[in-house]
Order: structure tokens, then sequence, then C-alpha cells
């Protein structure tokens, strides 16, 4: 009996984990992620954030849409903990970020792949060496062939396993992309935060990365949520779209359902440009 | 004007609790583990070897000077046999560790400050945070420990080079052996002169790498405050040598010299 107990229980700790870092046991699809209610946000008397309300299941890729300065980046700095809210709460997995404490944050934040808008790559490292640091440091990983092999993978899916031994400032702005994107994917998230993915690149790098983020969404299964200006980012990588006006978010929908709105402020994201 | 002052009061207040946090946050995270031996060695490199031209260039220039200046002066006295000892007690007690120190404090002081600070600008600090790894571990602790560690070397190393310099600066008007002038410094020196020169070389480490790592941590955005964060480690960290200079000073001519 004692037997037969033991090997259930490990069997289910065996399966857990398995489950936590296998993207492909992941999907619980009607299980909400994040959850932000009545969330606030000032810095001095610029009331940015008055009242976000979302909800993120899992498995959805969540665009939030708006003018600069209305507090997108702000919403996501919230999620992961770098921003403390005035008021309201966020919660991720059903913890409440402002109440973890350190160790707790940084398990958190392990969960969470966070893709900056100029990639972020730490320029005194090679590309081999940036991809190695959130392996040797935040998953603590020690064997050097294991590490190789997921450098090379993660590479390989991104498009760049030439770059390996290059420096950041010998990549163009859509590699470097691609790099930060695989420096957050290498660890196996189970959420996705990107701050303006597709900034400052070309048409065709633009779609090449969206296409590349709404590629790696379906293969890590991650749940997303990308703050972008580019609508044909939005179109090609969004379930669902949010609408940002004044620290509220006034619109939601799927980019079609948001394309025929006949609200002028949601219109205007959708006029096309010369 | 009141209001200004309070104001400004205020913002030293804030600006000193900040830096005392910073400081909690260094010695939590030394005791805490997970030490960065690698980056600690890279920066020892760095932070050392990489001075050693500047900094001996440097301390040689001011022996061979310092004995150049204080040669007719020994003269007119009638003391110039005095020449090695007053270059050596100079040199040990205070122009090799303030020269070393001012040298580090603008060379490396304000490369840490300018690294951080742009680092912080291009969000590779928070991309270190967000991902969970621990970027006070990586960046602060080993760039301070470096710095403490490699001053007092640099300073031993200035010390021998600037006796060097006096030296040479004798051999150009006199002549005196090698052996009979670095016994004479070495027999004018004793525990005393060196080692709370030696001691406060390490707080005079600490204080560089402390406060270029400080100010380039908590720089603002933008590339303005790059230059900002270099200048104002720079100006900081050589305006604490000085306090530093002093309080080591006067402890000790309390200690050994009365």
């Amino acid at each position: 009996m004692l037997l037969w107990y033991r090997s259930a229980v490990y069997f289910f700790i065996i399966n857990m984990k398995e489950t936590e870092n296998n993207p492909e046991k992941r999907s619980k699809p009607s299980e909400t992620v994040i959850h932000i209610k009545g969330l606030k946000k000032s810095f001095g008397s610029n009331d940015v954030l008055k009242n976000i309300n979302l909800d993120v299941k899992r498995g959805e890729n969540v665009v939030i849409l708006g003018k600069s300065g209305t507090g997108k980046s702000v919403t996501i700095q919230c999620i992961v903990g770098t921003l403390v809210p005035d008021g309201g709460e966020v919660t991720v997995f059903g913890e409440e970020v402002a109440g973890l404490k350190e160790r707790q944050l940084k398990e958190l934040r392990m969960k969470i792949g966070f893709l900056f808008q100029s990639g972020a790559l730490f320029d005194s490292m090679t590309v081999r060496e940036n991809l190695e640091f959130p392996l040797t440091r935040v998953l603590k990983l020690k064997d050097q062939n294991d590490i190789d092999k997921r450098v090379e993978e993660v590479l390989e899916n991104v498009g760049l396993s030439d770059a390996i031994d290059k420096m950041p400032s010998d990549l163009s702005g859509g590699m470097r992309k691609r790099v930060g994107l695989a420096r957050t994917l290498i660890v196996k998230p189970e959420i996705m935060l990107y701050d303006e993915p597709t900034t400052g690149l070309d048409p065709i790098t633009s779609r090449e990365i969206s296409e590349l983020i709404l590629q790696m969404q379906k293969k890590y299964k991650t749940t997303s949520i990308i703050i972008t200006h580019d609508m044909e980012c939005a179109g090609i990588t969004a379930d669902r779209m949010v609408i940002m006006k004044d620290g509220e978010y006034t619109a939601q929908g799927s980019f079609e359902d948001l394309k025929k709105s006949k609200d002028e402020f949601v219109k205007s994201f959708f006029k096309p440009t010369l | 004007m009141a209001d200004q002052a309070i104001l400004g009061w205020k913002k030293w207040l804030e600006g000193s609790g900040d830096q005392v946090i910073f400081l909690k946050g260094f010695f939590r995270n030394v005791l805490r583990g997970g030490f960065e031996w690698s980056e600690f060695v890279r920066q020892c490199y760095e932070i050392g070897y990489k001075s050693l031209t500047l900094v001996g260039t440097t301390a040689f220039i001011m022996g061979l000077v310092l004995a150049l200046q204080l040669r007719p002066t020994l003269v007119n006295f009638g003391a110039l046999s005095m020449l090695p000892k007053s270059l050596a007690v100079s040199i040990v007690r205070e122009i090799g560790p303030i020269i070393t120190a001012m040298i580090c404090a603008g060379k490396i002081g304000s490369g840490i400050g300018a690294e951080l600070g742009s680092m912080k600008v291009t969000e590779q600090i928070d991309a270190m945070e967000v991902s969970g790894a621990n970027p006070v571990q990586y960046l602060v602790v080993t760039r301070i420990l470096s710095t403490t560690f490699m001053v007092p070397i640099l300073t031993l190393l200035g010390d021998v080079l600037g006796l060097l310099g006096g030296f040479i600066a004798i051999n150009i008007t006199s002549s005196v052996s090698a052996m009979l002038y670095f016994n004479k410094c070495l027999a004018s020196i004793d525990f005393t002169d060196f080692l709370p020169a030696f001691i406060k070389t390490i707080f005079f480490g600490f204080v560089i790498g402390f406060v270029g790592c400080y100010k380039g941590y908590n720089s603002n955005r933008g590339t303005e405050s790059v230059g900002l964060a270099a200048n104002s480690a720079v100006v900081t960290a050589s305006l604490w040598i000085f306090v530093i200079d002093a309080i080591v000073v006067q402890v000790s001519s309390l200690l050994f010299y009365h």
C-alpha cells in the first residue's frame, strides 16, 4: 500500500515537472493567466493609468494599441513587477504581483519573457553569451552540452544560426530583435510580453518579426501581450485587441471587429498612411 | 528661496537614503552567495591590468618631479642625504595612494559610471532584472569588489615606480647606486607608514567602485544621463577620496605617531 502511494506521488511530481517544462503539455485554454482589475498608476501629477481591466487567457495573443504616452508599457511593467501600481490589482498565475516577495517575484519572472523595444542585448557579450546568460544565471544549468544544444536550437528557430559568435554591434536592427526574442524564448516562458517589437524596422523586416512572433507563439505555446503601433503587426499577431485612450481601455475585439468600428478614435488607427 | 533650500535638502536626504539602500543591497548580495567569479576576474583584468600603464607612468613622473623639486630645498638645509627618506615617506604615506586613487577615480570610476549608465539607458539592466537574473550580483558586486581588490595593488606598483622615478631624478644630477638608494628608502619606512596607507587604499578602491556603480545604475533615461553619471562618478569619488584620506590620516596620527 505504502509502495503504491509513493509511486503515485512520484508519478504526480514527475508529471507536474514535465508539464511545467514542456510547452506541448501546458495548454489549458480557458485558464486566465493574467488578470488586471482597476489598475491605476501615476507619475507625479500625471495619471498614466486610470482604470485598466484586462483578462488574458492561456495561449491567447492580446495586442494593446494606443497613442504614445497612454501607459501601454506601464501596464506590462506592472505585470512583470518592475513598477508597483498605485491602485487595483495585477494577478499572474493567480498570484498578486505587488504582494510577492523578492524570491517569489524572481520565480514568477522566470515564467515571463520580456522582449524590449531595442532588443536590450548585452553589448559586451557575443550572441552565444547573451543566450547562455539566462540559462546559467536563471535556470542555473551546468551541463555545457545541454546549454550548447539549447542555444543552437533557439537560434535555428529564429533563423540566425550563423550569427552565434557575432557581437550585438555587428547585427542589424531586425537581427537584434530576433536574438532578443531567442534570449527570452530560451528559458521557455509561459507568458511573452512584447514592447513595440517592430518599432524602428523597415516594413519587410517588421512583417518577418510579426510572423516570427506568431510562429514562436505556436511552437512554444506562450500567452502573449504585444504592445504595438504597427497595424500590420497587430493584424498578423492578434487574437484580440484592446485600444487604450487616456489611461483606460476604450474598445476591444478582434482585428476585423475593430476595423469595422464606428468610433472615430478606433477608426483613426485603421486609416491608411501614405 | 527657503522653499528651494528645503527642496535641495530634501533631495540630498533622498539621495543619501538611496545610497544607503544601494550599499545594503551590495552587502546583502555579497553574503548571499552565487558569486560571479568569471566576471570578477574579467573586471580585475579590465580595471587593474588595463590601468597599469597609466598608473605606472603617472607615479613614475610624480616620483621624478618630487625628487627634482625636493633636492634644492634639502641642499639649502644641507640635508641632501635625507632625500631618499623624504621621497619614500611622502610617496608611501600620501602621494602614491592619492595619485593612484585619483587616476583610478578618473579612469575606472567614470568607466563604470558610463558603462552601467549606458546599460540602464539601453534597457540591458532591466532585461537582466525581468529575466529573473540578479543584475546587482553580476554588475555591481563584481565591480565594487574588483576595484577594492585592484586599487591597493595598483598603489603598491605606483609606490615602487614612484621611488624608481626618484632614483632616476637623483641620478640625473648626482650618482647614487640603486642598492644604496633603495636600502635607504626601505630603512626609512616602517610598518606604521605602510599599514594606514595600505588600509586607506582599500577604502579608496571601494568608494571608486561604489560611487561608479551607484551613479551608473541609477542614471535616468537618455544619453545625457550617461555623461552625467560618468562625470558625477568622478567628482563624487574624488571628493570621498579626500574625505577618507583626512579621516585615515587623523586616525593613524592618533594611533601611531603620538
